[in-house]
């Protein structure tokens, strides 16, 4: 009886969720239009809140870091205050899709899939994947992997999405938050982490005892600010925003202040994408 | 103490930040608390009616909240009802929303349980005293009920207390994700901050669960 009644409220519990799937695929999207942000006179800005250099807290609670110096920008050009939302990889496409944030500047790499749910602007910086290992073992190439060794990665990135697709035989183990995959790297809970190319050469260069042993996996990608799907005046705005301060050298100032303490200088040119346009090495 | 990296947590606002995260979870915790508390007995009652709708209804409640992850009703409260119907619900909101459907369907059934354990002749002596049906659950059903709860009760609290530290996926700041910013922003000049950053939290959730306990074992004193 009691079993019966349990796979009864199973099937229409699960029912009920199928039922609700379909109806989110139809809803329009909540974004808000340029004039609309600019008469509320508050933007919310997705960043991440510990992705040091990138996005992060220091200890006076203020944001800062490569997304953040740009975010500032935005928010002294348009006019406005800005709300910063602390997002994870995991639901930063969420965000947008639902309009809870007007922009994601949360170290975004562009991909095909994500362009489909989500609008990005004109890029501002280059990325790989990599992957880094402990010195006791270092990984060279992902042939070395057998089935019993997982590679941490967190879930949402480009690196999960591209072992996925293309080494289906590795054995995933995923983390939803940064601070996790680090930790799980360093307990040894996997033997390597997959990830950004510059997160893997910052973590070994500050972290003794680990080697980038593959600093370039998969195609070379571009890390871009994201809007709502059809948010076009948002959308043209950044992209004017991002050529014009080409002239300033505005993401070249941006690397020097937040990003030349972590990776150094020499990574400056091949990283920086400066008006939008993504040098052909 | 220099290896666990204690020292980041002097540096700036690093403490107050962290006491103010746990002021976030422990405020979606106690409110959905007392909203699970005061509901989740009508529920318990709820459920111990024969009607086969009521049934099969709070069956149904009940399955759904605790099959789901929490996790899952989370994004379905945070982004789901913007999705579907149009609400910009805050985070910390939505947190409480769910937190208190959660808590009142665990103690919906705690309360059941409880209710269905008083033995029959119980409610028969109750009658034959003369008490009718609302004078025996308040006298006789209810103070018993209560005193089987307070165990259960406990644990369930503790246990949405410390289950708050998912509502950062929803972009609420709470005390886990301060702690996990502070040890990022400083990754590279204190690596080890982990340790003495996640080493206080946990004797901050301690700190915030252990009062209920001590208040627990009080009330059964007290009760006993």
């Amino acid at each position: 009886m009691l079993n019966t009644k349990k796979l009864l409220a199973l099937t229409l519990t699960l029912l009920f969720v199928f039922a609700l799937i379909p109806a989110a695929a139809q809803a329009a999207p909540v974004y808000r239009t340029l004039d609309e942000i600019k008469a509320d006179g508050t933007i919310n800005i997705g960043v991440f809140s510990d992705k040091n250099p990138f996005g992060y807290v220091d200890e006076n609670g203020e944001y800062q870091g490569y997304d953040v110096y740009f975010a500032e920008r935005i928010g002294k050009d348009l006019g406005v205050k800005i709300n910063y939302v602390s997002t994870e990889a995991a639901n930063r496409v969420e965000y947008l899709e639902t309009g809870k944030v007007d922009i994601i500047l949360a170290n975004f790499t562009v991909t095909p899939e994500r362009a489909e749910k989500v609008d990005f602007a004109l890029p501002y910086m280059n990325v790989a994947l990599g992957v880094v290992s402990p010195d006791s073992r270092v990984i060279t190439d992902l042939s070395e992997l057998s089935a019993d060794d997982p590679v941490i990665v967190i879930s949402g990135t480009t690196a999960e999405t591209y072992l996925i697709a293309n080494n289906p035989e590795v054995k995933l183990q995923k983390y939803d938050t940064y601070a996790n995959a680090k930790n799980a790297l360093e307990n040894g809970n996997g033997v390597a982490w997959a990830n950004d190319n510059t997160e893997v050469i910052a973590f070994a260069l500050q972290n003794a005892g680990y080697t980038v042993g593959i600093p370039s996996l998969g195609s070379q990608d571009t890390i871009a600010p994201a809007v709502s799907k059809g948010n076009d005046t948002l959308l043209q705005w950044l992209n004017d925003e991002i050529v014009s301060l080409a002239d300033e050298q505005f993401f070249h100032k941006d690397y020097e202040a937040t990003l030349a303490e972590t990776y150094g200088l020499d990574y400056e040119d091949s990283l920086v994408v400066e008006g939008g346009a993504v040098n052909a090495k | 103490m220099q290896a666990l990296g204690f020292e980041v947590l002097w540096k700036g606002k690093n403490f107050a930040r962290l006491m103010g995260g746990l002021w976030v979870a422990l405020r979606i915790s106690l409110i959905a608390v007392g909203i699970s508390l005061v509901a989740g007995v009508l529920m318990g009652a709820l459920m111990t009616r024969k009607n086969p709708l009521i049934k099969a209804l709070t069956q149904l409640y009940l399955e759904t909240v605790r099959i789901m992850p929490q996790m899952v009703l989370l994004f379905l409260a945070f982004f789901g009802t913007t999705r579907w119907f149009g609400w910009n619900l805050s985070g910390e909101t939505a947190s409480v929303i769910v937190f208190a459907l959660w808590g009142t369907a665990e103690m919906g059934d705690l309360v059941r349980g409880a209710l269905e354990s008083i033995p029959r002749h119980q409610y028969e002596s109750a009658a034959a005293l003369g008490l009718d049906g609302k004078q025996s659950f308040l006298y006789v059903i209810l103070p018993q009920t209560l005193r089987r709860l307070l165990p259960q009760v406990i644990n369930l609290i503790t246990r949405m207390i410390k289950t708050t530290s998912l509502v950062l996926m929803i972009g609420v700041v709470e005390m886990l994700k301060v702690a996990q910013q502070i040890i990022e922003a400083n990754r590279m000049k204190v690596p080890n901050a982990a340790f003495g950053v996640y080493l206080t939290v946990l004797v901050l959730y301690f700190l915030a669960c252990w009062p209920i306990s001590l208040l627990a074992k009080a009330l059964e004193k007290r009760w006993s």
